[in-house]
């Protein structure tokens, strides 16, 4: 294909990447605006300077810290958790290949379909009785499960692929079922538990429904539901709208740039939800 | 399914069909069981009986408090009759055309582009920067595409209408997300933008895989662009077509938090959606039994629609297994 048929077909993309990243930019630009400049100039005009008390404001109005913190602590433990539990249950169907495995499969595929709503009411109305009702660990307890779900089925098959002659090779050296899975299964599928541990990380920290109803005190609420509160609400001026949407941005972007390869890549790991 | 895993660095293909299975006696399984206990418990806990419940409680009249009344079917002879919930399912329709079949499409062209030509006439470097500024949106929390969007979309000084005005389309400017008329069409077009980017990344993967040899026997034969797009690309990624359809359609089904954020099913339910629909009915309303029945119907449709394309799916797989063979 000659250059001149090339280039435009080049630019076109680029114009398209452009349009996708734009929105982010103009979040950046508006973000650094003083509320004058910014009812002057428009949307659309680029800062004259650095101001930054709008971000300053809304970081201690809506305590972004405390939700960071929140966040990250919820998502880490959830990926961690739901890392353990989709590696056990995987060994056993996977590499133990218990009688009725399709079965068991299955179910954890249409455990991980169901939409949150059908459970919703129930976990509610089941945490208010246990006491756990506005606790973060409801919250952990919940999606370290739903996400264990997608977890075993991915790892089951990757399991099932496992070559049975180095774990026959270990149980005649005397090793038992547990120090197969933790000596030899785990540390082999590391790529694989690496990628999970990143995307429950991420899921859980863009969940919105259920934080959304379980969490209402502000000192639980995670950085998603705390935005998604403020913004349904309709209480903030321009400037306040654009620091909200970096900040919201900002972690989003680190993960990617430190997680990129693994999202992407992994991403063919097995399609995602 | 048929399931890539990166190894090293390394895509590998994951099919050892005719790695030997040796036939040496086999342990009793039973005791490999155990590892399933605390997965099992968690899962009746969590899933299994909150699902229970809540199909129960769809063939009640509770409003959250005091002993359930039985109703029998009436919630859904009720349901039948909504014309809400209708709607609320007709829009969801236009979600599956936004985030599955428009993203699907429009992921196949750009995957294409990308690896097939941009990255063999430009570097995979570059291939590799644009994949990633439309896998961006991706990545964002929905609450916070919602805030940046909504203000992007709003009447008075919003980014969009400043834009159509300095570019002199002024006549264009609408209240994108307050206009009935408009406000389903804007929520779309703001799905379009964050679901792309995971059809796109999961066929680049998919691409990977295709012999380059199939493209150059076919340039040699004279095959121009559209015609090996048609006749290699398609064919040989239809399982990730398959997976990602389905997963983009279910995924559409449920959308909850770009309308909670973008319009809260508004303005007059124009944005309304089956799960934001149930939200106000168990929360706002508390018609809790209403607000199960609801669900119910929701994850019924969802999982015909699961069980039907994961069938299509293991069926192409068979067909292609065979011609293989």
């Amino acid at each position: 294909m000659t250059a001149v048929r090339r280039y435009p077909v080049l630019v076109a993309l680029i114009i398209a990447a452009l349009f996708m990243v734009l929105p982010f930019g103009i979040v950046a630009i508006n973000a650094v605006k003083s509320p004058a400049e910014y009812s002057s100039n428009g949307p659309l005009s680029l800062p004259h300077g650095l101001y930054l008390d709008g971000l300053k404001d809304f970081w201690q109005r809506v305590d972004y810290g405390q939700k960071l913190v929140n966040s990250i602590l919820i998502s880490g433990s959830v990926a961690i958790g739901a890392a353990v539990l989709s590696v056990l249950n995987a060994y056993a169907i996977g590499i133990g290949r218990i009688k009725g495995r399709t079965w068991v499969l299955a179910f954890f595929v249409l455990a991980n379909m169901l939409p949150q709503e059908a459970l919703v009411y129930p976990i509610y109305y089941l945490s208010k009785q246990a006491g756990l009702y506005d606790t973060r660990l409801s919250v952990i307890i919940v999606f370290t499960v739903v996400q264990a779900a997608f977890g075993t089925y991915l790892l089951s098959s990757v399991l099932g692929r496992f070559p049975r002659e180095i774990i026959e090779a270990a149980r005649i050296d005397g090793a038992n079922k547990w120090q197969v899975l933790w000596r030899i299964v785990v540390p082999v599928s590391r790529p694989t538990i690496g990628v999970l541990l990143v995307f429950f990380f991420i899921w859980t920290w863009n969940e919105f429904l259920l934080p959304l109803v379980m969490l209402i005190s502000n000192d639980n609420q995670t950085v998603s539901v705390a935005l998604g509160v403020l913004q349904g609400q309709r209480l903030m001026d321009a400037t306040m709208t654009n620091a909200a949407a970096l900040l919201g941005v900002l972690p989003a972007i680190v993960f990617f740039l430190v997680f990129q390869r693994t999202l992407t890549r992994g991403i063919a790991v097995g399609a995602v939800k | 399914m048929t399931v890539t895993v990166e190894r090293g660095g390394r895509v590998v293909r994951g099919h050892h069909r005719h790695h030997g299975r040796t036939t040496r006696p086999r342990r009793p399984h039973t005791s490999y069981a155990l590892f399933l206990l605390p997965g099992v418990l968690a899962f009746l806990a969590v899933i299994v009986v909150p699902f229970l419940m809540n199909t129960g409680v769809s063939f009640t009249d509770w409003q959250g408090v005091g002993a359930p009344k039985w109703s029998g079917l009436a919630n859904y002879r009720e349901l039948m009759h909504d014309s809400e919930f209708w709607a609320s399912f007709r829009h969801s329709l236009f979600m599956v055309v936004a985030m599955a079949a428009v993203p699907t499409v429009l992921g196949l062209v750009l995957a294409a582009a990308l690896f097939d030509f941009v990255g063999k006439h430009f570097g995979t470097k570059i291939a590799a920067v644009l994949r990633a500024c439309f896998y961006l949106p991706q990545v964002l929390p929905i609450a916070v595409a919602g805030i940046v969007w909504s203000w992007i979309l709003a009447p008075d000084n919003g980014s969009l209408n400043e834009l159509l005005k300095a570019v002199g389309l002024g006549s264009l400017q609408q209240d994108w997300l307050g206009d009935p008329d408009v406000a389903l069409y804007s929520v779309m077009g703001v799905m379009v933008w964050v679901q792309i980017g995971f059809p796109l990344v999961v066929f680049m993967a998919g691409l990977q895989r295709v012999d380059p040899q199939l493209y150059e026997a076919a340039e040699l034969d004279g095959a121009g662009w559209w015609r090996r797009f048609w006749h290699i690309t398609l064919p040989q990624i239809r399982p990730e077509i398959y997976v990602v359809l389905l997963w983009c359609t279910i995924a559409a089904l449920k959308v909850f938090g770009a309308v909670y954020v973008l319009t809260k099913g508004g303005p007059g339910g124009a944005t309304d959606v089956p799960s934001y629909f149930s939200f106000t009915t168990f929360f706002e309303k508390t018609q809790v039994g209403y607000g199960a029945a609801i669900s119910t119907v929701l994850t019924v449709i969802i999982l015909v629609l699961a069980l039907i394309g994961l069938k299509l799916q293991t069926r192409a797989e068979d067909a292609e297994e065979g011609l293989r063979a």
